[in-house]
């Protein structure tokens, strides 16, 4: 099983995806990024996606579940990088993600959050 | 060149996305086009292996005529489908996942075959030509 590093920016949490994972490591790092936001109090969170070939139905889940989760903890969670061979295929799946908040890449991606968390903070 | 893999495992499901993926490209499918059927193999494995715990896959390089293609055969031994309608509805599901599996599937490969008893297993075939 391969276990995804969770990276502490300031307020943020950087979570690149490098590799292929598999069913179990996607649970793993779903409960481990809900635990650590709420330890490092984290405001955001950042999934990287730009290095994943393939995003399933099961993957797919995953994003929504973190970026609702996220929500509930008081946290914004963005996707950033997906491929545009990974949406086209999302959507025909029927995936759409309606609840993901996205940014082409790891610049936007932090632009918006603290766009979205500037009135907070 | 015929490749075949059985799945016991999620790990089983990464590997047939890599086995799926290196048949894909020598048969000459474009970058979306590889990406669709190696979802596509991954949703239906998971099947295979939530439904019936094992499943068995083919992987076929195809040619009608000029075209190319890559046929994969998905094979359990499981439960059965008793309603293949239904379970190609979306958002239809007896497990714990989205129901997209099947009918997701279908949308992302140019033919789609479905052979179901109940009590005998599920075989799926599908196939993406290459453009």
């Amino acid at each position: 099983m391969d276990r995804v590093p969770i990276l502490k920016l300031g307020d943020l949490l950087i979570v690149s995806i490098q590799v292929d994972l598999d069913d179990q490591s996607v649970l793993v790092l779903q409960e481990d990024l809900a635990a650590a936001v709420v330890s490092r109090g984290a405001k955001g969170v950042i999934i990287d996606i730009s290095a994943v070939e393939i995003v399933d139905s099961f993957t797919g889940r995953m994003l929504a579940t973190i970026a609702a989760m996220c929500r509930m903890l008081d946290a914004h969670a963005v996707v950033v990088g997906m491929r545009p061979a990974v949406a086209i295929t999302l959507v025909e799946l029927g995936l759409s993600l309606g609840g993901v908040r996205t940014a082409l890449d790891l610049e936007k991606g932090v632009a918006l959050l603290n766009h979205v968390g500037g009135t907070a903070r | 060149m015929t490749r075949e893999a059985v799945i016991e495992s999620s790990a089983d499901v990464v590997a047939v996305r890599r086995l799926v993926r290196s048949a894909a490209i020598e048969v000459g499918l474009s970058l979306i086009d590889q990406t669709k059927i190696i979802t596509a193999a991954s949703e239906l494995v998971r099947n295979a292996l939530v439904y019936a715990g094992r499943g068995e896959l083919r992987v076929d390089v195809v040619e009608n005529g000029a075209k190319r293609g890559l046929r994969l055969v998905v094979n359990d031994e499981g439960p059965g489908i008793p309603d293949i309608e239904q379970a190609l509805t979306d958002g239809w599901t007896t497990g714990t996942g989205l129901g997209l599996g099947l009918g997701g599937s279908r949308r992302l490969v140019d033919e789609f075959d479905l052979l179901s008893k109940p009590g005998q297993g599920t075989t799926v075939t599908v196939t993406k030509w290459a453009r």
